[in-house]
């Protein structure tokens, strides 16, 4: 039902006003850099490199997590055992991980002087060295096989136990089963989560910064940052971030119309019962499988925690004092992430005119690149204030911006229920604006409205991203002081800043979640 | 006292139209068919669906245009009529004040309304705790608080068992009693409209027809009606 009898009121209305601003800070900062470059300039074969190494890393990393994550979800879906829920919520970590700590964490366990080298060396071998391509692909599928498999985990568990029951009875083997079950289930959910992760891979800024970076291994991401940052090249930069937006663009089309929403929390169920896949190879090969599965992903993480106990004591002043910019930084974004959240949802879950536009606007920073958006508004405001004054609060807008779709895919459908349930009640009874929202939809959508505040706080947290353009030394956040501590070889204060990092990042996320959900009424 | 002039809704291929009054202190039953547009005409009446054409006329006034919450009316859903996040008190008291700013005489009559449905003391009490049955006298005490000459019940008592149903309808037959209201009441229980209603509507085929008296309907009912009761 459209209809409402709606007064147009400042709070009916603000949901357009919250998708004007980010259609303005998305596109209207590609704007302002595009007429920056006045003039413009070509592509040069160095853009050209960028451009392929971008697409080809993207396509390796996805190739790899999905093929991977297959068989690991298919262990996981089938295999009961101790310390399942464990690895279920290991599998959700890398999530809110910021990525600067992963790749400390990877480089600890797989760079040259990391524990792998050592054990070649001692085996004979040389010593490994994962900066660029191979780096870059390591640590993105670190971060996107959890994610694969967690989907993949879902369609399993989506799967009736019925039809295991079925199976067995119609005597098929493990083989007849991954045909008429599995297969088709896969055949649903696996080009979604693809498209998802190339998305994901071809936005990577850290990672490149951290493990790229030279001619042969820049992403576009990471060109528009250098366009800037060092050349101070607005036509190149412009060019390269128009680039970026089409096949960003491209990418997250073809991902949202493929993808589900990932629900979190989900695939703790106990697996339902088999009588296929109980021979004693394919029992070994799931051990084995999940085993190497879980110290892959358990390794660095491991070693922050030891390495960054010991180097806590370590710590300088000026990394508590990053890391309470960052808190600050991270909680303004929560906050404002909510509230255009907030705002979109209600007007969107009202019926309201253009809902489908209103919420493209939320999706839209899928698609612009947050290098674009932060040197837009850079370009804009530089005649007026120092940058260096507002870099914290640009970084809070834009990680706010990053994390929007995230926190849209929580809201929309609990503000929806809400108004589903109680809308007309609320409206017979002249409930409207704030009380409105205050008595009915509040209460039913606080839940996950603590969760995406969370999850919103605690990217942005961890987030390398437009804070390294304007990186004032003074004004450091803390995942830039750490890339700093590592850039110069301090790593005992590194591990101990990995470890404060990461913790404060959960924390931020537990406090956000839990609060959420305490008290709240069913 | 309720007065619907030749009104149409139309809802895609959906269509209904109804042309007739209602006295005051009448007690109307709707019955027909589910899917024929039973709830779409309290729905209309209330304002929570639009009308494509006639004007609706309560208590004298014209309402046509009027928002949800401006109409004299009180409508109870089959669900859903009560926040699970708010006390049985302050559910009720967002009949006086939607903010749910009580002054001391509000909340006065809250505990009053309550009880009058048989919940005195409960006010505290969050509506999880209570039955199905109760939550409806909760819905039905904010109603009586409201104090609107129209009151509408769309099958608030179907999910109900035979006797706590009949216990229910004796109640919402003692208030429209005491305090002289109109009521309208959806259902697709005829036994239901038998020991309620003075006069019955049959809603089916697009048309809600011109109510009649209960006794002569349902002793001599036409095609439709007896095609519904089977």
């Amino acid at each position: 039902m459209a209809y409402r009898a709606q007064q147009i009121t400042l709070w009916g209305v603000s949901g357009y006003g919250a998708a004007a601003f980010l259609v303005a800070l998305s596109l209207g900062t590609l704007l302002v850099v595009a007429r920056a470059s006045a003039g413009g300039a070509g592509l040069g074969s160095a853009d050209f490199a960028a451009l392929r190494f971008t697409l080809l890393q993207a396509l390796v990393s996805a190739c790899l997590s999905v093929a991977l994550a297959v068989p690991v979800a298919r262990a996981l879906a089938r295999r009961n055992f101790k310390g399942r829920t464990w690895l279920i919520t290991l599998l959700g970590a890398p999530f809110i991980l910021p990525v600067i700590v992963a790749v400390l964490g990877l480089l600890t366990v797989y760079g040259r002087a990391g524990w792998l080298s050592d054990a070649f060396v001692w085996a004979g071998l040389e010593r490994m060295n994962i900066y660029g391509f191979s780096g870059v692909v390591l640590a993105h599928v670190f971060f996107n096989l959890p994610l694969a498999t967690r989907l993949f985990l879902q369609g399993w568990q989506a799967i009736p136990s019925e039809h295991f029951r079925l199976a067995a009875g119609l005597g098929m083997s493990s083989r007849d089963i991954t045909r008429h079950l599995e297969y088709p289930m896969l055949r649903g959910i696996l080009p979604g989560t693809f498209a998802t992760i190339f998305l994901i891979c071809i936005t990577s800024f850290a990672v490149a910064l951290t493990l790229g970076g030279g001619p042969r291994a820049t992403t576009i991401e990471l060109a528009i940052y250098q366009a800037f940052r060092f050349d101070f090249d607005l036509a190149k930069a412009a060019v390269l971030a128009l680039l970026q937006f089409a096949i960003c663009a491209a990418a997250a089309i073809f991902a949202w119309r493929l993808s589900r929403p990932a629900t979190f929390g989900s695939g703790f169920d106990a697996p339902p019962q088999r009588w296929d896949c109980t021979g004693i190879s394919t029992r070994l090969a799931d051990i084995l499988l999940l085993t190497l599965a879980t110290l892959f992903l358990a390794a660095p993480l491991v070693v922050i925690l030891f390495k960054g106990l010991s180097g806590l004591s370590e710590l300088p002043v000026p990394v508590f004092q990053a890391a309470i910019r960052s808190i600050l930084v991270a909680l303004c974004s929560a906050c404002i992430t909510l509230g255009l959240a907030l705002a979109l949802a209600q007007t969107i879950a009202r019926g309201a005119r253009f809902g489908g536009f209103l919420e493209a606007s939320g999706y839209l920073s899928l698609a612009a690149s947050p290098m674009v958006i932060g040197s837009g508004l850079f370009i804009a405001v530089f005649p007026f204030i120092d940058p260096a004054l507002i870099a914290l609060p640009i970084t809070a807008l834009v990680n706010a911006a990053l994390s929007l779709p995230f926190a849209l895919r929580a809201l929309i459908p609990v503000v929806r229920k809400a108004e589903q349930d109680f809308g007309q009640l609320a409206d017979t009874l002249n409930m409207q604006g704030w009380q409105r929202f205050r008595l009915m939809t509040w209460p039913r959508i606080r839940p996950a409205a603590g969760f995406a505040a969370g999850l919103a706080a605690a990217l942005s947290m961890g987030d390398l991203g437009v804070v390294a353009l304007f990186a004032d030394p003074d004004a450091a956040t803390l995942p830039l002081m750490l890339y700093r501590l590592m850039g110069s070889y301090q790593m005992e204060a590194a591990n101990g800043a990995a470890l404060l990092l990461v913790a404060l990042s959960l924390l931020l996320f537990w406090v956000f979640d839990r609060g959420g959900r305490m008290n709240a009424a069913s | 006292m309720l007065h619907l002039k030749a009104i149409e809704i139309r809802q895609g291929d959906f269509g209904l139209t109804a042309d007739w009054c209602l006295k005051p202190g009448q007690k109307l039953a709707i019955i027909g068919p589910s899917g024929g547009g039973k709830s779409t005409l309290l729905s209309a009446i209330a304002g929570l669906v639009p009308i494509a054409h006639g004007s609706i006329i309560i208590d004298g006034r014209d309402a046509t245009t009027l928002a949800p919450a401006d109409r004299p009316v009180s409508l109870l859903f089959q669900e859903h009529n009560l926040f699970p996040h708010l006390t049985i008190g302050q559910n009720v008291g967002l009949g006086l004040r939607p903010d749910l700013k009580l002054s001391m005489t509000q909340q006065q009559a809250v505990e009053n309304g309550l009880d009058k449905v048989g919940l005195a003391g409960m006010s505290a009490r969050m509506p999880r705790s209570l039955s199905g049955g109760q939550r409806q006298r909760v819905a039905l005490a904010r109603a009586l608080l409201r104090d609107k000459p129209l009151l509408m019940l769309d099958e608030p008592f179907a999910a109900l068992g035979p006797a706590l149903k009949t216990e229910m309808l004796e109640l919402v037959d003692q208030i429209v009693k005491d305090t002289g209201i109109t009521l309208l009441m959806v259902t697709h229980d005829p036994n239901d409209a038998k020991m309620i209603a003075d006069e019955v509507s049959l809603v089916s085929g697009g048309i809600a027809s011109q109510p009649r008296n209960t006794n002569t309907m349902f002793a001599d009912p036409p095609p439709e009606l007896r095609a519904y009761l089977g």
